[in-house]
């Protein structure tokens, strides 16, 4: 076990503290998933078994080849070693394309990998402690937990154990195994971080009478048709948080729609009983499960740290951040522009957790080894978290280290600034990789966050806080509900020839509060960026004093606007013009998507998350 | 000769100094398990030594140790294929050097086996090649001299710089030996061409292996080609992963031992020359290299299989 003893004793230099490690992977799994890709290419396995465990085992078909696969590897909590950087950097050489893709769930995906392969990418995987098990299917997804928790200013304390117990308790459970659909859990830090509201269980940790527990959130999530999730009750103790997550799923296994794949997350069965109901239903069953709940059971889940993690409160070379607070212009240097936009003081004085700006989550193998031994070197805790904006975040970094980790990062390409921004675009996998995408939403992307670099909105205070976010179809991978601008793509048909556009979305959040976004109008997808652009233009002339455009968006979606933009009707009549789509004659580019230079046409085929 | 005397001197040292001469704990490490791993290497090699009578008949890949050996016997042709530059910074003790653009710059078979005597390698020879390119290069070299029927020919482990990083012997003398006579016996049968891969589409028993990365292999390839991209094929310590784990990527994929594989690469046969001996060293008895590759294939106005229906080139960070 040699491994793991490796994995336990991290070498890092600034050696404060390093928390146990767990080890999710299997090894047998990784032999029985390559003997049943032999049994599927002999014909021994139907297409239907075959798929249905190829996806159990977390490995998605990729567009229209199901010959290769995308592997999803869970990130359980966002929590991610040096050691499993490194080994993901030589999975994606050897076995993908060289590069690897964070998701807006806290996994990270291998694209491309053929299907005979699966398996060696899995034994590899195992060997640093990580798995695939149960990241796509009918299961429970991969458990998130806020990449703030633990450093986060406004939390009452830290979830992450509370996160990683829970994914322990239900990772290979006999009871979330053939579940009516997809099941997810996230869990957050304070009211404003962690996606609490679009899961179907999220969880804010809380204090009641010096009590620990949770607000619990439940039946929330985005897709075709998306819901925002209900309070369960004004406050969860601690001991209640496996039983309630048990009685839920026990419930959505019973009753959840087998049927229709269309409408059978738990979200539609809550809509469908009604949330009074559901609510009781919930409750009654989290008695029964308490009643029967074995002591064996109760023993699977053990929220405790390991006796040699103490976190730390206060750094001892504790020294305040230089800016932060300042104003900064594109014409400041690279570092003060990227101290501005990429680092967040935390919770506990004197350290830092800084953000790496990744184009859509996009990472390649040198990067992450570079990422892996700058982790090694700078961050106390020694690790990385993935966020739901598919960066990085790393934590613990003294204030007198910033300008080095900023070099380090300059010298790999991964200084970029913006990450805390609008300038930080999401963007699922879209037409690179996934069955269902109409659009290249993750080139877009991209580009989006490209251009909005060049200009300068990283450092506009005013737009700090609005986020952009694009999916490639309407089932929301991107969270494009959530965002202050969203977009998700589709295709118009305009006589003979086919456009890819993309219908946008104003006023969504995924704080505590959140909302969805609200459908304005359809955008081609070649003007996207110039109607992001316009609409910062109208803002900048029609906002009151210290209104932010999050703040601006919000008003006219409520009718509540001022001078020449009071509602939604006002501002689509100021973006028409730049959202017309030209006849073919005039604008052949427009009817070609990112990243082609040939006839757009809309093709899709089966998705695999129902399977 | 000096690099010899060295060579003694290290042997007198023993194991412990091979250790301590690895630069950082890093490397300490990757030592130890690069040992275990030539220990059984090395035991495979013996039981061929007894079997070849006085010639050392080498494996497909030979292992440190088993050059070092060679080395310290005088009975072996060290081949260094890198630039000269960097040959004359320093190399192994007795190599030569022929950088790899030589041997393309004129490839005939007749030029090839004058190479071959100007490097003063007579038939048997043990002929050991090196480079500093994951062993694609060294692979390419190695190929052309088996094919032009220099059969004892073997690929070293691991790479100059693996080599450097061990602490090993090098040197920086330029080693001229005196020419030798050396026949000519071509090896069709690990030769393929454009007309040849033609005829086996379609063929279950034989089976085209594209060593290109996967985006290039999905952008275009030929038909019925496999993809095993030279990236699968090494680690960081050896040019090629061990037998067990080739065996297990060839297994998986339904390649039989017992079929026929031709490699190809883009254009001058290097990244499936290794994909060659890869396949080779996986057990597959038949393997053939198509050395002028895909550029030639598209040349030809050859039929292709193009993947457009995806944007996967978007996924690089590159």
């Amino acid at each position: 076990m040699k491994k793991n003893e490796e994995l336990t004793k991290v070498n890092h230099e600034k050696g404060s503290f390093v928390k146990p490690r767990e080890k999710w992977g299997l090894e047998k799994e990784t032999d029985n998933f390559a003997n049943k890709v032999k049994l599927y290419r002999q014909g021994k396995l139907s297409d239907d078994d075959f798929r249905r465990f190829r996806l159990q085992h977390g490995a998605y078909g990729s567009r229209l080849r199901p010959d290769y696969s995308m592997i999803r590897i869970k990130i359980p909590s966002g929590e991610i070693t040096p050691e499993q950087l490194e080994k993901i950097a030589n999975l994606s050489e050897a076995f993908s394309i060289g590069s690897a893709h964070v998701s807006t769930r806290q996994n990270i995906q291998l694209h491309w990998v053929q299907l005979e392969d699966v398996s060696e990418v899995m034994r590899g995987l195992v060997e640093v402690g990580l798995t695939t098990r149960e990241a796509c299917g009918n299961t429970v997804r991969n458990v998130m937990c806020s990449h703030f928790a633990g450093v986060c200013p406004d939390e009452v304390f830290d979830a992450t154990p509370y996160s990683t117990a829970i994914a322990k308790f239900l990772l290979r459970n006999p009871m979330s195994q053939n579940l009516p659909r997809k099941f997810k859990i996230n869990f957050g830090c304070c009211n404003k971080h962690g996606l609490v509201r679009i899961a179907d269980i999220g969880l804010v940790p809380d204090l009641k009478d010096g009590k620990k527990g949770f607000r619990i959130y439940l039946g929330g999530g985005l897709g075709a048709a998306s819901f925002i999730g209900h309070l369960l009750e004004d406050f969860t103790f601690e001991e209640q948080l496996l039983s309630t997550c048990m009685a839920t799923i026990r419930l959505f296994d019973r009753l959840g729609n087998r049927d229709n794949m269309a409408r059978n997350r738990m979200r539609y069965l809550v809509n469908e009983i009604g949330w009074e109901k559901f609510q009781k239903m919930v409750l009654k069953e989290r008695n029964i499960v308490e009643m029967t709940i074995s002591e064996f059971t109760k023993n699977l889940y053990q929220v405790h740290f390991n006796n040699s993690y103490v976190p730390i409160n206060k750094s001892t070379k504790f020294n305040k951040l230089p800016i932060v607070e300042t104003n900064i212009s594109t014409i400041s240097n690279g570092y003060d522009r990227w101290l501005h936009t990429n680092v967040v003081p935390q919770k506990q004085e004197g350290y830092f957790t800084i953000f790496i700006t990744l184009g859509a989550g996009d990472i390649t193998a040198n990067q992450l080894r570079s990422l892996a031994s700058l982790i090694r070197k700078f961050s106390s805790e020694s690790i990385a978290r993935n966020t739901p904006q598919q960066n990085f975040a790393i934590r613990y970094i003294y204030a007198n280290d910033l300008p080095d980790v900023y070099k380090k990062l300059m010298a790999i390409g991964l200084a970029n600034p913006g990450a805390l921004t609008i300038t930080s675009a999401v963007g699922c996998s879209g037409t690179t990789s996934c069955n269902l995408a109409i659009t290249n939403s993750h080139r877009l992307a991209k580009e989006v966050q490209r251009t909005l670099l060049e200009l300068g909105f990283d450092v506009d205070n005013d737009l700090r806080n609005s986020t952009i976010k694009i999916s490639g179809c309407p089932n929301s991978c991107g969270q494009h509900e959530i965002a202050t601008i969203g977009f998700f793509g589709g295709a118009a048909r305009i006589e003979n020839s086919m456009a890819p556009v993309y219908t946008m979305l104003f006023g969504g959040n995924g704080y505590e509060d959140g909302k969805l976004g609200k459908a304005i109008m359809r955008v081609p997808a070649k003007r996207v960026i110039e109607v992001i652009q316009k609409i910062v233009e109208l803002y900048k002339t029609e906002k009151s004093s210290s209104e932010t455009l999050d703040m601006w968006i919000d008003r006219i979606i409520n009718s509540n606007g001022s001078g020449n933009i009071k509602n939604i009707d006002d501002i689509k009549t100021l973006l028409t013009p730049v959202t017309q789509l030209p006849p073919f004659e005039e604008g052949q580019e427009f009817y070609q998507d990112y990243g082609n230079d040939i006839k757009f046409v809309a093709k899709t085929a089966r998705g695999e998350c129902a399977a | 000769m000096c690099g010899l005397i060295n060579l003694k001197n290290k042997k007198a040292q023993g194991e412990l100094k091979y250790d301590i001469q690895a630069k950082s704990k890093n490397i300490n490490v990757k030592s130890s398990i690069l040992k275990q791993q030539n220990q059984k290497e090395t035991n495979n090699t013996k039981t061929q030594f007894k079997a070849k009578g006085t010639i050392d008949k080498l494996p497909i890949v030979c292992d440190v140790e088993t050059l070092r050996a060679l080395i310290r016997k005088k009975a072996v042709r060290v081949v260094d294929v890198r630039r000269i530059e960097d040959y004359k910074k320093g190399h192994i003790p007795t190599a030569v050097s022929l950088p790899l653009a030589n041997l393309l710059s004129n490839d005939s078979p007749e030029q090839i086996v004058k190479l071959l005597e100007n490097l003063g390698i007579y038939d048997e020879m043990p002929v050991v090649v090196y480079d500093d390119t994951f062993g694609a290069l060294a692979a390419r070299v190695a190929w052309t001299f088996q094919y032009v029927g220099h059969e004892n020919t073997s690929l070293l482990e691991m790479t100059y710089t693996n080599w450097k990083n061990l602490g090993l012997e090098i040197e920086n003398r330029i080693n001229k030996f005196p020419e030798t006579p050396h026949s000519l016996k071509l090896n069709q049968s690990i030769y393929a061409d454009a007309t040849y891969v033609e005829s086996i589409q379609n063929n279950p028993d034989k089976v085209l292996v594209d060593s290109r990365e996967r985006l290039n292999f999905l952008s275009e390839h030929i038909p019925s080609a496999k993809n095993i991209p030279y990236t699968m094929l090494g680690n960081d310590n050896h040019i090629l992963r061990s037998v067990d784990e080739l065996k297990r990527f060839v297994e998986n994929r339904g390649i039989s031992q017992d079929s026929e594989a031709i490699t190809y690469c883009g254009s001058v046969g290097t990244l499936s020359g290794l994909a060659f001996y890869a396949l080779k060293l996986a057990g597959i008895k038949n393997v053939k290299l198509y050395s002028k590759s895909f550029k030639d294939w598209k040349s030809l106005g050859k039929p292709k299989i193009e993947f457009k229906d995806a944007n996967y080139w978007d996924l690089s960070a590159e």
